[in-house]
């Protein structure tokens, strides 16, 4: 279906489906590496960070944050939407390519749904870690109780976005877990360990890849496929709406819905190449994850930064045009010039300029400026969730409430525990997962073979 | 200690009680094991006890209230007739501390002072208090009071405390008493009542902060040294000449009052004062100013002298030499000869050459009788600075033996007192530590004013009583009864007053002499009625000459409206009130001009060394060239734990001129450090941006069109549409009313919220991080050029939309709307997203970031059993986590509509009074029911000048604003919108 001359193999090196398994589970097998462990070590110190900053800010308090009474989200919950959007790639990756038969994404799906489950679970961290009251998080729950009965606020956001993210969160997860079942039987059937065999068989359930598991893994695909495509799509307009239905300057806007949506994308992508660049020149993935695959990614980068650049200059259009002195000041006082001033310029560069360097091709191919568009890309949206969160709140109505938020140590603490348990995850997923969809792999390699 | 009674059949039958005392007496002791042993040796009466008693359930439960365990409360065995457990009693009472006097309601809650209220029916203070008054219920609980009589470090009894005294002033020595100045007829007689057994003894008085060249300047004039009654509700032209008489200088509660009274503009009277300040630094009455020159002091003085000449050549009388100024003030004079006797013309100078020629202006023009008084004279501030001087003097010739000081701190005022070494004996009267304290030998506890009898002659011919609503804390005595019991006196000082006051004030017809007592200690005041005669009829002009004085740059000394001259310091609450311009809490710094600044190379918030003192420099908009401010009342070092080490003590730079305490200095030397030092701000943008915030227009604009200035309401208003059906309030739809023109900014409104709403202090590094908890504030707006600017105050509290943002986010209905229009937050149900704080778009709301009960790093006053005794315990302590904000008092509504309908009746416009409401001096806030057409607020509300904050939202608040009106020509070409007023130029936070 693919193997036309003009697109050329999506797998390189004319694999036999045997040297495809062995190839891509042998990580498994293998003893650790010296980076390897390295990593997990440096992971681990950075996540005993973390949860010295969670112990600090639950014994202590939301005061140890620089959060004010002005600014009341600051790291948290830019960190949250951050993660959130890096989280939206490996499910956007696979609903939207399966649903648009997009083959080439069987190489890479499986680390960026990897991806997407770490960084959820990261992202979860902070909406509960920035409330006040920790121990009766279970109000947000609409559960039958004797209080009343009381019930939740269904008119707000907050809630909502609670909804979402425990949805997305488990949807994506049973996503990348039902891929995983072939593989995990794949393994079981190799492995010589018994504990191995015995672990991966747990996971396996039993398949046995008859044609009528296929048929139902397929049909079930499909469904959470479907499913999961609504939410990748609500789930971040849903995290806007945390902003867009406030009264708040700059956050009170119809264009966030979209523009979060794309955003998030975005992120994600740019994250799934960063991962994808690593992972393939470490375990020499390259005829899997081939420069065609990433040229794609690439693309897709460079056409979704043109989208972000549409939306911030939309928004900033749409700020003037309004005539309303708020939404101004807002952009043109507090964002383009004034105090943060920098972490606009920061965002928009690396958002919406730097990525259209890969116009060139010549660029497009420099897998080492690819790399480093794609970590630019990922500061960059951190700053398009600072800007959102903190200049909008630092100055709103009345100058006299106007302060301005400085992290404290607590808060980078805590993101950096967040990026180790992210590392972590990442290299468990490494060592113990296949990284690369052995079945679907075999399947797009099926047709080279045939030809 | 002297009962206390409510009603006269108390008071009547409460006298047998000999044969219930055996009883009683078992009972008492048996329970009050439970509290401290000081207390139970004290004697009581029946009712004395049961606030103990009540004091100790109510402190157990406020106590454990905070924490989950239920500690032991006991009801009532027999319940006593005046006490209904939760429900409070409010005692007519006198507040002064020796610079202030108040007419107070104190509201007791089983047994506790909890709040002080003004009393409405006083004729001097009339409802108002100041931010002081209200907190100095927090030092009644201060840690830092003393406790027990020391001598020499040592604890010992009252008795020996007396022996030990009556030895040493019977060997005949020298004594000097000094007070503060002293407004009590009764301890006037107990002082005389001392004097007569010690013959040898002197009586001083000493201010602070000294208004004796005012008294010395009229002493000159009209042969009788007074300060006249100010009547500021009869002016109409008041010019005042560094006079912070809005803030603190004499009487400013009752200054206030009538000064806003002038300000009340209606379209049936559309009049107002015109009020001229000159003075150096910007200061909260010159903010409220419709015309302020800043100048030098020396060139205000000879601004002073220009129109005395002026007027008297207008007038006939003898000119003074005077050397030319060069700000002319030939309008001033025009203005003042055409509103001769109804203009005022004040000076907040304790130079008695300037008091003369401002007491010389305002005899020529007829001022004398009409907006000022010799009859109702001012009794406040009878220190006289020379008298002290020549004290000081003898004192350090060794003459004096034996130094007798009350309730005065010298050591720290003086900015030194070596002297006081020479002094055989020295003793102190107080009710808590401070620096004089710890440098005597004897220490004698002084009851809290809560705590104790008292009288007062605030006014001459106005008289004020001081009971006791809470039995002694400590070991502790009152100031006349160490003074009686030193002169051997039998009389206890509470039945001395009640001597005094039944025999030398009451009225002397016979009919009206019944209950006479009893009515007068319930009302808290008496007004003989008769008009006092007039101090002086006699006028010689006086012989002036100024001279010419040159000096680059000149120090001014204020008192600040939190600390006055420092008595204030150990008080977490006016520690953390912002200053009512610069919005600076805990510490003073060193106000200088934007172009003094740039002249001399001082950044906003660096550190200069002025003589040798290292001290943070604020660049102040307003702040006249040439001069520097700083503000007294800080730098103590006994005050107590939250007092000392806080700012530089401005003391030091306060000279003797001719024996009379100046607050000013032009000699000082001034060097950059390079250091910055950050200063606690509750606000750190001080320009409205040209948005519609506080809007305002002149007199002129508003007499041609009510609504000028307020074209934005009625836009808003035309715009006025939704989809949604309109919320329906029926009954109750509270709602408020702000009067912009009224309100001063004085803060007293801020500290009587913390007091009824149990809000957290915070301290310094969380003000800087900008979590303060006030749930009320004023905001303060610069307009105009820095160097001169229009200055607005704007007091903002929950706004309670009708269409509220922070409810509709809240995930879990933590915060909702009741069914009478207020906005309502569940503590319980809270968990603290934060989402409500940034959806609310007068960010009103306040987060509790930490625990601020109990908690060392805040070791303020609920960090102690002692000060956490001033909860109210209506009101939850919130608990960390939690967002909370100003409830427009609920817990006060639903007391006064329980209590009208258990009386069957509708609520009287007027009845509620939120805390804010209640006390403000100026009566610019109204709280009411909207729903009610005929109710003041309502009234308010249909007003030309009446707006909401941000109505352009269509939040619907309940707030209403009415424009700010300044009686300034209009300026040509300037919009009357304030949304085309220029920011100004300065900027001090981006």
């Amino acid at each position: 279906m693919y193997n036309t001359e003009v697109r050329g193999p999506l797998i390189l090196g004319n694999k036999s489906l045997s040297q495809i398994t062995a190839d891509i589970t042998s990580p498994l097998y293998a003893r650790p590496k010296f980076w390897w462990i390295v990593g997990m070590g440096i992971s681990s110190i950075m996540m005993l960070l973390g949860f010295w900053a969670i112990y600090v800010t639950i014994s202590q308090g939301i005061g140890t944050w620089g959060v004010n009474n002005t600014v009341g989200w600051g790291w948290a919950i830019i960190n949250f939407v951050w993660w959130i959007g890096i989280g939206h790639a490996g499910t956007a990756f696979s609903i939207f390519l399966l649903i648009l038969r997009q083959e080439w994404r069987s190489s890479i799906n499986r680390a960026a749904e990897a991806m997407t489950v770490v960084a959820v679970g990261c992202a979860a961290i902070f909406p509960a870690l920035h409330m006040g009251r920790i121990w009766d998080a279970f109000f947000i729950l609409p559960y039958p109780n004797t209080r009343g009965p009381l019930w939740v606020n269904y008119n707000s956001p907050l809630f909502w976005d609670f909804i979402a993210i425990s949805a997305y969160l488990l949807i994506s997860a049973s996503f990348w877990y039902l891929g995983m079942i072939p593989d995990f039987a794949t393994i079981r059937d190799h492995a010589k360990s018994k504990i191995k065999k015995a672990a991966y068989g747990f996971f396996a359930m039993g398949w046995r890849g008859s044609v009528g598991e296929w048929k139902r893994y397929e049909g079930l695909s499909y469904i959470l496929g479907g499913i999961a495509a609504v939410l990748v799509v609500s789930v971040h307009s849903i995290v806007s709406t945390d902003f867009a239905v406030s009264v708040e300057p700059g956050w009170h806007t119809t264009i966030f819905p979209p523009y979060f949506v794309v955003g998030a994308i975005f992120s994600g992508f740019a994250m799934v190449m960063t991962l994808m660049i690593i992972l393939r020149k470490i375990y020499k993935f390259e005829e899997y994850v081939t420069n065609a695959h990433l040229d794609k990614v690439a693309k897709i980068l460079m056409f979704v930064s043109l989208i972000m650049g549409t939306a911030y200059l939309t928004e900033i259009f749409t700020a003037w045009y309004s005539g309303n002195e708020y939404e101004i000041f807002t952009f043109f006082h507090n964002r383009i010039t004034g105090e943060f001033t920098k972490q606009f310029w920061a965002m928009f560069i690396f958002n919406a300029i730097v990525p259209q360097l890969m116009w060139f091709k010549k660029i497009r191919s420099n897998l080492v400026i690819v790399f480093i568009i794609s970590i630019l890309i990922n500061v960059g949206m951190w700053f398009e969730r600072f800007n959102i969160v903190v200049t909008s709140l630092s100055k709103n109505y009345l100058p006299s409430a106007w302060a301005t938020y400085t992290p404290t140590f607590v808060e980078i603490a805590m993101y950096i525990g967040t990026l180790g348990i992210f590392i972590f995850g990442v290299l468990l997923f490494f060592k113990y997962i296949p990284m690369i969809a052995i079945s679907e792999v075999k399947a797009v390699n099926k047709h080279q073979v045939k030809k | 200690m002297e009962k206390q009674w409510r009603s006269i059949e108390e008071y009547k039958y409460g006298r047998n009680r000999e044969e219930e005392r055996g009883t009683e007496a078992l009972h008492k002791n048996a329970l009050l094991d439970v509290l401290d042993s000081k207390v139970v040796d004290a004697s009581g009466s029946r009712r004395d006890f049961l606030k103990l008693f009540g004091f100790s359930v109510a402190s157990a439960a406020v106590v454990s209230s905070c924490e989950k365990p239920v500690q032991k409360a006991i009801p009532y065995l027999i319940k006593p007739e005046e006490i209904i457990p939760g429900k409070a009693n409010y005692y007519a009472s006198t507040f002064f501390d020796g610079t202030e006097y108040c007419s107070v309601l104190v509201k007791v809650r089983d047994g506790r002072p909890i709040k002080i209220e003004g009393n409405h029916q006083s004729p001097v203070s009339r409802g108002g208090t100041s931010a002081r008054v209200q907190a100095s219920v927090l030092n009644l609980y201060d840690d830092a009071r003393l406790k027990e009589p020391v001598l020499s470090g040592n604890v010992i009894s009252w008795e020996d405390v007396d022996r030990w005294v009556i030895n040493k002033l019977g060997e005949g020595g020298h004594t000097v008493l000094v007070t503060p100045t002293n407004i009590s007829p009764s301890t006037s007689e107990v002082l005389r009542n001392f004097i007569q057994v010690y013959p040898n003894t002197q009586w001083i008085q000493y201010d602070e902060v000294s208004a004796s060249g005012i008294r010395d300047a009229h002493f000159d004039l009209f042969g009788a040294g007074v300060i006249p009654g100010f009547h500021f509700d009869r002016a109409e032209y008041i010019l005042s000449f560094d006079a912070d008489f809005l803030g603190t200088w004499i009487a400013p509660v009752e200054f206030a009052r009538d000064y806003a009274s002038t300000r009340e503009v209606t379209t049936a009277h559309p009049h107002m004062s015109k009020h001229i300040q000159v003075e150096s630094a910007l200061s909260m009455t010159g903010s409220n100013a419709d015309e302020r020159i800043p100048v030098t002091p020396q060139e205000s003085a000879l601004i002073l002298g220009y129109i005395y000449n002026a007027v008297a050549a207008a007038s006939g009388f003898p000119f003074i030499s005077v050397p030319p100024s060069v700000i002319s003030a030939d309008r001033f004079v025009t203005d003042l000869l055409e509103n001769r006797e109804k203009s005022l013309v004040v000076s907040g100078s304790n130079d008695p050459e300037i008091q003369k020629l401002v007491a010389g202006i305002n005899y020529m023009l007829g001022n004398y009788n009409t907006t000022l008084d010799l009859k109702k004279t001012i009794q406040l501030k009878r220190g006289s600075d020379q008298e002290f001087q020549e004290f000081i003097v003898s004192l350090e010739q060794g003459e004096v033996d034996n130094l007798i000081l009350a309730n005065v701190n010298p050591v720290y005022s003086l900015g030194g007192f070596e002297a006081m070494k020479k002094a055989g004996f020295t003793a102190y009267i107080g009710s808590a530590q401070n620096e004089t304290s710890q440098a005597c030998q004897l220490i004698c506890p002084d009851h809290h004013f809560l705590e104790a009898w008292g009288d007062a002659e605030p006014v001459r011919g106005s008289y004020s009583l001081q009971q006791p609503c809470i039995h002694p804390l400590f070991n502790s005595r009152a100031f006349q009864d160490s003074l009686l019991k030193g002169a051997k006196k039998e009389r206890t000082y509470d039945e001395l007053i009640r001597f005094w006051w039944e025999n030398v004030i009451a009225p002397r017809e016979a009919e009206s002499n019944e209950n006479w007592w009893e009515r007068t200690l319930q009302a808290g005041f008496f007004n003989s009625g008769q008009e006092p005669m007039a101090a002086s009829e006699s006028y010689s002009a006086p012989e002036v000459v100024l001279n010419p004085v040159e000096s680059d740059l000149v120090l001014t000394l204020y008192t600040s409206v939190g600390l006055n001259d420092g008595r204030y310091a150990n008080n977490p609450w006016l520690q953390e009130l912002p200053d009512p311009v610069s919005k600076v809490c805990w510490d003073n710094y060193l106000s200088v001009s934007l172009a003094d600044a740039d002249k001399l190379g001082l950044e906003d918030e660096g550190v200069v060394s002025m003589d040798g003192i290292e001290v943070p420099v604020l660049i102040q908009p307003g702040q006249a060239k040439g001069t520097v401010s700083l503000a007294l009342g800080y730098g103590r070092t006994k005050a107590g734990k939250v007092g000392d080490k806080l700012g530089v003590n401005a003391f030091r730079w306060v000279i003797g001129m001719d024996g009379y305490r100046a607050y000013t200095n032009d000699r000082i030397k001034m060097e950059v450090t390079g250091k910055t030092y950050p200063l606690a701000r509750t606000q750190t943008h001080h320009t409205m941006e040209g948005r519609p915030i506080v809007r305002e227009t002149t007199l002129e604009e508003f007499r041609e069109d009510p609504s000028a200035g307020n074209e934005f309401h009625l836009e808003t208003e035309a715009h006025h549409q939704t989809l949604y059906p309109e919320a329906k309030f029926d009954g109750y739809h509270w709602g408020m009313v702000v009067d912009q023109n009224k309100c001063t900014g004085c803060n007293n409104c801020v500290v009587s919220c913390i007091a009824e709403n149990n809000i957290a202090v915070v301290g310094k590094e969380e003000v800087k991080k900008r979590r303060i908890m006030h749930w009320m504030r004023i905001d303060r707006y610069f307009s105009d050029h820095p160097d001169n600017p229009k200055v607005f105050h704007q007091p903002l509290m929950c706004q309670h939309c009708d269409n509220a943002p922070c409810e509709n986010v809240c995930p879990v209905s933590a915060t909702m709307h009741s069914n009478e229009g207020l906005n309502q937050v569940a503590y319980v149900r809270c968990i603290g997203t934060k989402y409500c704080i940034n959806n609310c778009p007068y960010r009103v709301r306040r987060f509790n970031w930490y625990k601020y009960i109990k908690n060392d790093k805040f070791d303020f006053n609920q960090n102690s059993d002692l000060s956490r005794l001033v909860l109210n315990p209506d009101v939850t302590v919130r608990e960390r986590g939690v967002v909370e904000k100003c409830t427009l008092c609920v817990q006060r509504i639903q007391e006064k509509k329980l209590e009208a309908k258990l009386e069957g009746r509708v609520l009287k416009d007027g009845e509620i009074q939120p805390a804010c409401v209640q006390s403000c001096p100026s009566g610019a806030l109204v709280f009411g029911n909207m729903n009610d057409p005929e109710s003041k607020v309502s009234k308010l509300k249909m007003q030309e000048r009446n707006y909401y904050l941000l109505e352009q939202l269509h939040t619907l608040p309940s707030v209403g604003y009415l424009t700010k009106v300044r009686n300034t020509e209009a300026e040509p070409g300037k919009s009357p919108d304030s949304r085309t007023a220029e920011p100004a130029g300065e900027e001090q936070h981006g």
